[in-house]
Parts: C-alpha cells; sequence; structure tokens
C-alpha cells in the first residue's frame, strides 16, 4: 500500500508538529508513505468562496502530485471534504476520480481502512475535550450528530479511547460550529470571533486541560481566541496523541 | 394602563409558563440595554450583514439572550426527535412528498381550486406582491373594510402589504403576539416563527408604554400580555375583516390549515364576516395523509412541542360569511425553474434552521435585511434580488447544521455552496474577495511561487503569509492571536529528515 501524505498549507506553515506526527504515526503501522515536496494546497479558500475558476489550477496541482498513490491521508478534515466532495472545478478524468476517491482523513483511514486496535506506545494522562470539525461530523460523517436521530458513534473517540490514561470533558455545545469557517474566519470576523470565544468558554467550563480535534484550523481559530482570553487551555492534534505525546 | 391580571398570575410563586411547550427556562436580563436595530437598508446596495451582527453582538445582553433562547428551542426539538422512532423516515417521506407535489404543482393547484370553489371559497391568483395587494384591497374595499385584522405571515411581508394598506387608509391590526410587538415598534419580524425573539422583555416594555400606554417600568411578561390582550380585543371584535396565512393547502380536500400557538388565526378568521387568506402556491400537498406527516414536523422541529395549540382546518365560508383565498407566485414559478435552488420551495418556515445557526443565534434576524434571515434566507433572498443579497451566501460558516435539522431535508448548506459559486461567477461577489482569490489561486498552483510567499522563521514577519494578508481586512488579530511561525515548515523538516520522492527510484 504506496501512501501519499498531503500536509495541508497551515499545517505546513503553523503546525509542522502535526505534519510530523501524522507521517511517524502512519510509518509505525508499516505503510510506505511519502510526502510530494511540491504540494501546496486542496483548493479550499477559493472554491469555499465561490472562486471555482481561481480553484482549477491548484486541484490539478494536487492531483499530479497525488495521482500515483493507493491512497492519500491528510491530517484535515476539511481538506479531505474539499477533495472528495468539492473538487469539480477541473474535468473529471480517471486521475481525478482516482485521487478524489482514494483521500481519507486520518481518523478515518485509521479507523475503517488500517481498522487499527491498539496504539501501545500511546499514553496520554490528561483531561481532554473533542473538538469535531464541522466537515469531518456531517459531511464525512466521523461522528453521529446532535441534528439526526441515529445511533451514538465516533471515530475519534473510538481511537482516542486506546489511549492509556486519557480522560474525556464533556461540551455543552458538542458539536456546535466553532467559527473558523475557512475565509469566514477573515470576513466575517466579528461573528466568527465570537463562536471561538463561546467554544473557548465551554471547553473551559468542561475543566478540560487539552483541547484535541483532528482539525488544525479550528484549532488555531479556537488557540487565537484562548490567547487573547487568557484562557489556560493547550491545543494538540489527534495525531500527536495517537503517536505516543505524552503532553 | 393597569391591566386585570389573571389570579393566578398576579401570585409570584406561581410556577410561570413561558410558552406554548410551557418547559422553556424564563430569561430574566440584568440590566436595561437600548435594543440594537436591524442592517442599515440603501436601496439597492448590497446589505451588509456583518456591521449589523456586530452591532448585534456589542448589545452583550440582546446577544447572550437571543442565543440562549433559540438554543432552548434546538435542545427542546432535539428532544422531541428522540421521542419519535421513525424521525428520520418521516423527514424522508415529509420531502418527498413535497418534491412530489412541486413537481406536479400545476395539476394539484388546479384540483385545489376545483374542489375549494366546490366548498364556496372564492379563489385568487395573484402573480406577484402588487397582484395580491390589489387583490385584497379590492375585496376589502368593496365591501368597505377600515379595519382588517390579521394574523402573521411571511408571504405578506414578502409583499409589502402593511405599506400598501396604510398608504389606502385600511387599519390593520396584527394578532400574533410577536408580530404585533413589531408591528407597535415599526420593524420587520425577525424569525419567522418567534417574530420579535431578539427583543428583550425590557424593550417590548418600552414600545408598549409608547404605543398602548403600559407601566414603562414594569416588564413582566404576563403583564405585558394582558395590556396587549386589552388592547387588542376590542379591535378585533370591531373589525370587518380578517386575514390568515395559511400552513397548508390540501389538493384533494380543497382545504388549507392554518397552525399557531395562540389562537389569533382562529379569531381574525372566525370573528369577521369575511376571511381572507394568503398562500403562496409551494404550499400545496396532495392530500390528508400527507399533512399528517407535516403536522408531526411542523412544531416539533419549531419549538419543540408536539404540535401547535390550534391546528385549524378551513373548509369553507360560515353561514352569511365569505371565504377567499388568494394564491400567491412572488418568484416561486421561476425559482422552481432553478436547477440548483429550486428545493427552497420544499420549506414550511419551520424556523428549525434560524434556531440551530451558531451564525443566526449571534446576529439576530435582523441583520440579514431581508424577508428571510438565517440559512434559509441565505439561499432564498437573492433568488428576489441578486445583487442586494449578494452578501448573505457568505453569512454562514456552511457547517451544514441546518441542514441535518430541516425537516424536509433542504440541503441548505449545499445550496449556500451552490451560491457562492453563482454569484462568483455572475460577478456578484465583493472585489476584495475576488481579488484576494484570484491571488490565493495563483500562488497556490505554483510551488515554487507558494514557498517564496510564506514567512520565514525568524525573519521580523512572524505572520499570516502574504497571499492571505493581500487585502485590507487582515481581520484576524483583532481579537484573537496570531499563530506563531515555528521555526521550519514541514517542508522543510520532510527535505532533512526523510528520503524525498523519486530519490529511492533512482537507487
Amino acid at each position: 500500500m504506496k501512501v501519499g501524505l498531503f500536509v495541508p498549507c497551515y499545517v505546513d506553515m503553523f503546525h509542522p508538529e502535526t505534519g510530523i506526527a501524522t507521517l511517524e504515526l502512519l510509518e509505525r503501522f508499516g505503510l510506505s508513505v511519502e510526502y510530494p515536496v511540491d504540494q501546496t494546497c486542496c483548493g479550499q479558500p477559493m472554491t469555499n468562496t465561490g472562486c471555482e475558476r481561481e480553484a482549477a489550477k491548484t486541484e490539478e496541482l494536487f492531483v499530479r502530485n497525488f495521482e500515483k498513490y493507493d491512497y492519500v491521508v491528510t491530517p484535515s478534515g476539511s481538506c479531505t471534504n474539499q477533495v472528495r466532495n468539492n473538487m469539480t472545478a477541473i474535468e473529471q478524468s480517471d486521475a481525478v476520480k482516482h485521487v478524489r476517491s482514494r483521500t481519507y482523513e486520518l481518523v478515518e483511514f485509521l479507523h475503517d481502512v488500517l481498522k487499527v486496535d491498539a496504539f501501545p506506545w500511546a499514553e496520554f494522562p490528561h483531561r481532554v475535550a473533542l473538538h469535531n470539525n464541522c466537515n469531518t461530523l456531517r459531511n464525512l460523517r466521523i461522528a453521529s450528530m446532535s441534528e439526526r436521530r441515529e445511533e451514538p458513534f465516533s471515530k475519534p473517540k473510538a481511537l482516542l479511547k486506546m489511549v492509556r490514561g486519557i480522560e474525556f470533558a464533556d461540551l455543552t455545545r458538542p458539536d456546535e460550529c466553532c467559527g473558523f469557517g475557512g475565509t469566514f474566519s477573515v470576513f466575517e470576523e466579528g461573528v466568527s470571533a465570537k463562536m471561538g470565544q463561546d467554544k473557548v468558554t465551554d471547553q473551559l467550563k468542561s475543566g478540560a486541560e487539552y483541547v484535541t480535534s483532528s482539525d488544525s484550523s479550528c484549532m488555531m481559530h479556537q488557540e487565537g481566541c484562548a490567547r487573547r482570553m487568557g484562557a489556560n487551555l493547550k491545543y494538540i492534534h489527534i495525531a500527536q496523541i495517537l503517536n505516543g505525546a505524552r503532553a | 394602563m393597569t391591566a386585570e391580571l389573571h389570579e393566578e398570575l398576579t401570585d409570584p410563586h406561581a410556577d410561570q409558563l413561558d410558552h406554548g411547550a410551557a418547559s422553556s427556562r424564563p430569561l430574566k436580563s440584568r440590566i436595561s440595554e437600548p435594543q440594537p436595530r436591524g442592517a442599515k437598508i440603501r436601496g439597492n446596495r448590497p446589505v451588509d450583514q456583518s456591521e449589523a451582527a456586530n452591532r448585534f453582538m456589542a448589545a452583550t445582553e440582546h446577544e447572550a439572550m437571543h442565543d440562549a433562547r433559540l438554543w432552548d428551542l434546538r435542545q427542546k426539538r432535539d428532544k422531541e426527535m428522540h421521542g419519535i422512532e421513525e424521525w428520520e423516515e418521516l423527514r424522508d417521506l415529509a420531502s418527498g412528498i413535497k418534491e412530489h407535489t412541486l413537481s406536479k404543482l400545476d395539476y394539484y393547484l388546479e384540483l385545489f381550486e376545483k374542489n375549494a370553489t366546490a366548498n364556496g371559497i372564492k379563489v385568487h391568483w395573484a402573480k406577484d406582491g402588487a397582484e395580491h395587494n390589489a387583490i385584497v384591497l379590492d375585496i376589502l374595499r368593496s365591501r368597505g373594510v377600515e379595519l382588517l385584522i390579521k394574523s402573521k405571515s411571511m408571504l405578506t411581508e414578502e409583499c409589502g402589504f402593511r405599506e400598501f394598506m396604510a398608504k389606502n387608509n385600511v387599519e390593520v391590526i396584527e394578532t400574533d403576539l410577536g408580530e404585533r410587538i413589531q408591528q407597535l415598534d415599526d420593524e420587520a419580524p425577525s424569525h419567522v416563527v418567534v417574530p420579535a425573539v431578539h427583543k428583550l422583555r425590557t424593550d417590548v416594555a418600552s414600545v408598549f408604554a409608547k404605543t398602548i400606554g403600559s407601566d414603562p417600568d414594569n416588564a413582566d411578561a404576563h403583564y405585558l400580555t394582558e395590556c396587549q390582550r386589552e388592547a387588542t380585543r376590542p379591535l378585533i371584535l370591531s373589525a370587518q375583516a380578517g386575514m390568515t396565512g395559511g400552513n397548508f393547502v390540501v389538493a384533494e380536500t380543497g382545504t388549507f390549515v392554518v397552525c399557531t400557538n395562540e389562537g389569533n388565526a382562529d379569531l381574525s378568521a372566525n370573528t369577521p364576516p369575511l376571511h381572507i387568506a394568503s398562500i403562496g402556491i409551494e404550499k400545496l400537498i396532495p392530500g390528508l395523509d400527507d399533512l399528517a406527516v407535516f403536522i408531526r414536523l411542523l412544531s416539533r422541529s419549531a419549538l419543540g412541542s408536539p404540535i401547535t395549540q390550534y391546528t385549524s382546518h378551513f373548509r369553507g365560508p360560515r353561514e352569511g360569511s365569505e371565504m377567499h383565498v388568494v394564491l400567491v407566485d412572488n418568484g416561486r414559478s421561476e425559482r422552481l425553474g432553478m436547477e440548483k435552488f429550486w428545493p427552497g420551495l420544499k420549506c414550511i418556515r419551520c424556523g428549525a434552521c434560524m434556531n440551530t445557526c451558531p451564525v443566526f443565534r449571534r446576529s439576530g434576524g435582523l441583520s440579514y435585511g431581508a424577508t428571510y434571515a438565517g440559512p434559509i434566507g441565505l439561499i432564498i433572498d437573492p433568488t428576489f434580488n441578486v445583487h442586494k443579497y449578494r452578501n448573505l451566501p457568505y453569512s454562514s460558516t456552511m457547517n451544514g447544521s441546518c441542514t441535518n435539522v430541516c425537516p424536509v431535508k433542504i440541503n441548505i448548506h449545499e445550496q449556500i455552496a451552490d451560491w457562492r459559486r453563482t454569484l462568483a461567477g455572475d460577478g456578484e461577489i465583493s472585489p476584495v474577495k475576488k481579488v484576494m482569490m484570484k491571488a490565493a489561486g495563483e500562488v497556490l498552483a505554483s510551488p515554487v511561487v507558494y514557498r517564496a510567499s510564506l514567512p520565514l522563521g525568524r525573519s521580523a514577519l512572524r505572520h499570516l503569509p502574504h497571499f492571505m494578508l493581500y487585502n485590507k481586512l487582515n481581520t484576524w488579530g483583532r481579537k484573537r492571536d496570531i499563530p506563531e511561525t515555528p521555526k521550519q515548515t514541514f517542508n522543510e523538516w520532510y527535505r532533512k529528515n526523510r528520503k524525498q520522492p523519486g530519490e529511492g527510484e533512482k537507487s
């Protein structure tokens, strides 16, 4: 199984440790993982703003970088959603279809494809609040949502439960959007920041020491709000916890 | 004005019921804060929703109460949903019935007209708001009506009905309490089900003090309601005509159904000798079996109550009275022909998407500056005026909660994305967004340019990369800390620590 690693632009720039943890974690399972160094972005900022034409060249580059892999794995649900469900600015060639159907968010790849049943190296003796990015929740369906009448399930929680010492903190509005929303965070800054502050307040009330998520983008926004608010909370990507980070 | 309160309402320790569903937490504000007003409307210029939202949030008491009240409705909706095992199946059914009816709308409309006419109802057809208003005015004038009572109707809001009637010297009295508050305050409804939900009790006290002479310092909900009741009842009893909307129009029986919690639609319809119902053509459903599906979903989705207090079937005029139905198009036929946006016509106006929307709860419905606010508004309003409402589809994080609470399964968040594509394609996008995305698209299409645009770890510009700052907004840091740039990017780390693709093949 040949795996291509996609490290989203904001992870590359601001959270290289998340990319490193993802790579090391996949390597622990004996996979041959490559990171094509000419990668940039999945095209999401342009697509989400409606500027499909402007996204086309970026999408083409993405496909060129990843068409030779059996799977593309990325530590981001919103980028996965972009590739799988919204990469429509370019002609849907076989290569494009292959890449789109083979791109997985890290948690669903571990849970559904590798069917991992243990992380013997992982121990995280902390109280942790889990944040599900809205794209992973309602588009990729990595967890049940409170809006629907369905059997409760959570792939990220199922994985985290295999980590020794971890304790979960419950939020009062677990699947309320945190207000990041990609370009929304810049264009609609006021509402975005207010939603982020409310999310941080909920996390604080839960008694969490750490917040984890399979998306760095939401956490980048939440962490920015938390720091400005002087909130004593730490943010860590789920890849780091599963890869054995202790703090 | 002193209101005669019912005995149990004067008892301060009585278990006060907050609204129809009787289980809401009473919310009391601590301070009196002036009510923020809605979006500034400047002719046909694009509405700036975020400007109005920022003013709403600056009124912290209002924002907190609004968010808490609507989230409470959402939670009660969830509770009701869990009580119905076949909930998701009901949503499928409701969506299917609406799709079927919309696909044969001409047939069902004519069937309704035939059956309603046989029941003694006079059916009128209006192609737009102006025609609707003219038809109603004609009916009223020919019968010498000067005072009209009406229940809440979003359609009449679409038609600018009250303003039109005021110009033509017909006094209109809203009988829904929330809508009456909004009428007295000369404000549009901010929500399709709870029109004054953006107001605090103190706001209502000040509106009533100015308009009906209540005590400005008494903001007790029961006192205020009682005052309004006393002021409005005489008008209801002396009105010469009553007007309602219609939640569902049943083709096979030629009847229509109105759902309310206050019984005000029944008063409006049954007190005067003339009843006019204004109804959008998308409200058609084939038969009474279909109605049952919607009745089970409507109030559960809207307020989290099993059913509205009143579900009234109107089958024809009482002896000695008249009943008219005005079927209104007002852009609906055109919307039905829009490949991406026709499913918005399935909407039953329950407001569940508004209650769940995190942007709506923090912005207030009047910030949208349009008849329909919140998620459903984002996808319907541009069909009325694409230029004026071109910013609205951006007032969303596209989190998808709306789509999943919708009882008729409208793909709201997907349509929001489709609207953005449509607007950008038609040049109806703000220049700032366009310039920024064009720049981003070029930078991200080239690995070399992209790498060159990134801030270096030790450079003075420990900031977002240039292409993200290529705008005057640079708003990230206003209320959020900017993330620190690490010493090296992942790309740099990988080049140093791992064999690069291609190298392995060579060896």
